[in-house]
């Protein structure tokens, strides 16, 4: 997509019109895009003004259903300014600061694994480079475009799966990546959420022996008991090599 | 940004105004310091905007209810994050209830393709066009003035994105048009609202 092209789906956004990787692409174009945000946030505010036309009183149920719901849920504290912000960015700069800490949590989580994965009975290596290294590893790449490229590594015999991704840009906000085992009944089984950051590398959970595809899909944050949206990647192991 | 300008030509009685825009930012704050019923104040003057948006999106009134109260409750937990510095109280909120009636109609969609098949083409559903029994005010007359000067290709495609809850794609499919066409379509609609309706500063 051309950069002229990009400042184009402010409209688009605005009226929640994009997939959820064109969504996840486009805030993160406008983290540094200040005519966009400005844009954007007009638009949003004028596409809210359309719910005027279509006003319709609800039924008593839903105002005893929200109050009852609010009374047993704390407002969430308010964003505290942070000393490094300077620059005058809006809600963009905690999100920025927010992908920073959580790719040194995904290294933290990296250097804790090898313990978590020592009982496994394979000596000194991790369950993840077991299967990296085993003799009957499979691979699938998949070239997302401007969303990043993933690799899914697969080892019968280790039983386990490992995605590696590079560049991958973030989930829209409030949203998160999941992984999923396609079983031979086509069933999605959940595998795990993929830990933010661009460049990770994560061992999927459960069995992978018999799965004939991974999947990732865009889910709520906390992930989802099935996949609510379709995949923005498959990797077909049935093909693997 | 900005709370809506009044009109140029006087703004009518019981619309939206900047007093509406204080008084619901307002009751933001206090619902952020866990004041309920400030909270159910701000579900009295917002409620049939949510809960109608969602029904025209979801189109099931169960559903529609649903969202409607997830919404609410998203706006509960997240009242002390709004910032009137960066949109009105209203747009903030119905942004997240129509965020959250799209997601519905899709991952119903969703579900209904993984029952045939992860690897459907995307086919167009049938969609009437009935506008629901809208809440008559003046400022719905005047959002409606402000649409129906939009060119008639601009005005579908807002239409089938923001109501529809279709995609860009998809509506570029459904038109028979270019992505970029559908693209430009829905942007040069929504600038036109915008300048109609004086959003923006």
């Amino acid at each position: 997509m051309s950069e002229q092209d990009v400042h184009k789906l402010t409209g688009a956004y605005a009226v929640d019109a994009l997939d959820e990787l064109e969504r996840a692409r486009f805030e993160q174009h406008l983290s540094g895009c200040e005519d966009c945000r400005a844009e954007v946030a007009e638009l949003l505010e004028t596409a809210a003004l359309l719910a005027e036309t279509t006003a319709t009183p609800p039924p008593a149920s839903l105002r005893e259903s929200v109050l009852a719901g609010i009374s047993q849920v704390r407002p969430l504290p308010p964003e505290l300014p942070r000393p490094a912000e300077t620059s005058r960015r809006g809600a963009w700069i905690p999100l920025l600061v927010a992908a920073a800490l959580v790719l040194f949590v995904g290294v933290g989580a990296m250097i804790v694994q090898p313990w978590a994965d020592d009982d496994s009975g394979r000596g000194t290596l991790t369950a993840t480079e077991q299967v990296m290294r085993a003799d009957d590893a499979q691979e699938v790449f998949v070239d997302l475009g401007e969303a990043g490229r993933a690799t899914v590594v697969r080892s019968k015999s280790v039983d386990r799966a490992v995605i590696v991704t590079e560049d991958m840009v973030a989930a829209p906000s409030g949203k998160a990546y999941e992984l999923w085992f396609q079983t031979p009944a086509e069933d999605m089984v959940p595998a795990g959420m993929m830990p933010e950051g661009a460049d990770q590398t994560m061992l999927l959970e459960g069995s992978a022996a018999d799965a004939i595809a991974v999947g990732i899909t865009v889910e709520p944050e906390g992930g989802s008991p099935e996949p609510t949206t379709e995949p923005i990647a498959l990797f077909d192991l049935t093909e693997a090599t | 940004m900005d709370h809506v300008r009044p009109v140029p030509d006087g703004a009518p009685q019981g619309a939206p105004s900047a007093g509406e825009g204080t008084r619901l930012a307002d009751l933001l704050h206090r619902s952020g310091l866990g004041d309920e019923a400030a909270f159910a104040e701000f579900y009295d003057a917002t409620s049939a905007r949510a809960y109608g948006l969602a029904l025209r999106v979801v189109r099931n009134p169960a559903h529609a209810e649903e969202v409607a109260q997830e919404a609410y409750l998203d706006a509960w937990r997240s009242s002390a994050r709004y910032d009137a510095a960066r949109g009105s109280a209203a747009g903030w909120f119905l942004t997240i209830v129509h965020r959250k009636a799209v997601d519905r109609v899709r991952s119903v969609e969703a579900a209904t393709a993984r029952d045939e098949g992860w690897n459907r083409e995307t086919a167009p559903v049938d969609h009437d066009q009935t506008v629901e029994a809208a809440h008559a005010s003046l400022e719905a007359a005047r959002v409606r003035g402000a649409v129906a000067t939009l060119t008639d290709v601009q005005r579908q495609a807002v239409e089938l994105t923001y109501f529809g809850g279709y995609t860009h794609t998809e509506v570029a499919t459904l038109l028979d048009v270019p992505l970029g066409t559908a693209k430009t379509r829905i942007r040069d609609g929504l600038i036109r609202l915008r300048d109609l309706m004086g959003v923006g500063s």
